[in-house]
């Protein structure tokens, strides 16, 4: 049943994630992965294309993969999914339990989640990076093309930061890595 | 009735024009919210950030719900959460329709080859910016190091563990620690 899954799988996302924005992908990630509902190779293009059309990203995402996997029902489901967590608990914050985010116990366990978010976002992104580059872990194939890409994107981030005071935005790293892309790979 | 609209309006131009999501909302939530309309004031606005940051979900959703609720009530943080939606909604669902044939163009593979590395290394920035937040206690950073480690070889050999039971262990084991430090005891709550 597409509906029932897609609407658990993108609840356990709307759930667990925290941060939002790029620190939400790891958990998107493994939850569409192991549904098998896109590629990795799709998926990091859904990634680019979330982050080029407005709007929160796992929105944008969820829309796309209940849509690609079911339709217009499907991709309805899916939003409704990500979104419903968030709404509920924030109402029930802000209308009943004004103290609940300072309660200890609740502090404890968000104590211990954060950094396990930060882990799981650092594991993912070095993965992420090193396939990208090297090939897979186990059949060791050096990519010059994607490493060139790789080192003119870190350096033109960092070069931004010290000339321009203030970070790059993503969406400026997109473009700029599309148009490498295309210079290197040719069109 | 008004009020309404005047949210639903105001979250949909808000999720119409701001890229990236995450904390790239909340200056522009800030900017339309407090600013112009002045619905919240500006350390409503800080405490919402510290909630939003404190439960999971898209921040910018965190965000409409709770403004919404504020000036509203139920229906307000409905109509500004709906508002928030809609506009990711239709656009991605039109891309959706024709995503397929697009990237059969080879210029178009090309630049996502490009454009992959580009996310990989924006997950990374994410990572470092979230560990620089941290505190840098030894609790945090042994679960931080632990869990990473974990999620690593999760990735590397393809188990099948999810990272939501990884999270579910991390919290359980800081609550125990909690308990067991003798916590629970002290007077007040949260350390900060």
């Amino acid at each position: 049943m597409i509906y029932l899954e897609l609407f658990l799988g993108f609840l356990k996302v709307g759930c667990f994630t925290f941060g939002g924005g790029y620190g939400a992908i790891p958990l998107i990630r493994d939850v569409v992965l192991s549904y098998g509902w896109l590629s990795e190779e799709m998926l990091t293009y859904m990634i680019a294309v979330g982050e080029s059309t407005p709007g929160p990203i796992m929105v944008n995402l969820a829309t796309y993969i209940g849509s690609s996997q079911a339709g217009i029902l499907g991709a309805v489901i899916a939003t409704l999914a990500v979104v419903f967590p968030s709404f509920v608990i924030i109402l029930l914050i802000t209308a009943l339990l004004k103290t609940a985010i300072k309660n200890k116990y609740v502090q404890a366990v968000l104590r211990g989640l954060k950094p396990c978010v930060t882990g799981i976002v650092l594991a993912t992104g070095l993965y992420m990076v090193f396939t990208n580059l090297f090939g897979s872990v186990s059949v060791f194939n050096t990519d010059i093309k994607a490493l060139l890409i790789g080192a003119v994107l870190v350096l033109s981030m960092i070069l931004f930061k010290l000339i321009a005071k203030k970070k790059l935005s993503p969406i400026m790293l997109i473009v700029l890595s599309a148009a490498a892309g295309i210079i290197v790979y040719g069109c | 009735m008004k009020l309404l609209l005047d949210l639903f309006l105001t979250f949909a131009k808000i999720g119409m024009f701001t890229f990236g999501g995450g904390y790239a909302m909340i200056s522009v939530i800030e900017n339309n919210c407090v600013e112009r309309k002045k619905w919240i004031t500006h350390d409503e606005m800080m405490d919402m950030t510290v909630v939003a940051e404190s439960t999971p979900g898209p921040i910018a959703i965190n965000c409409s719900t709770f403004t919404g609720y504020r000036i509203a009530g139920f229906p307000g943080a409905l109509a500004s959460t709906v508002g928030m939606v809609i506009p990711s909604f239709i656009i991605i669902f039109v891309i959706s329709m024709f995503l397929d044939n697009f990237l059969e163009l080879t210029v178009v593979a090309n630049a996502f080859r490009g454009i992959k590395i580009a996310v990989g290394i924006l997950i990374l920035d994410a990572a470092i910016n979230m560990i620089i937040k941290m505190k840098k206690k030894l609790l945090p950073m042994l679960i931080m190091i632990l869990s990473g480690i974990a999620m690593l070889l999760i990735n590397i050999f393809s188990w099948n563990f999810s990272s939501v039971s990884l999270m579910l262990i991390a919290a359980a084991v800081s609550l125990v620690i909690f308990l067991l430090s003798g916590g629970a005891k002290k007077k007040g709550g949260a350390e900060e």
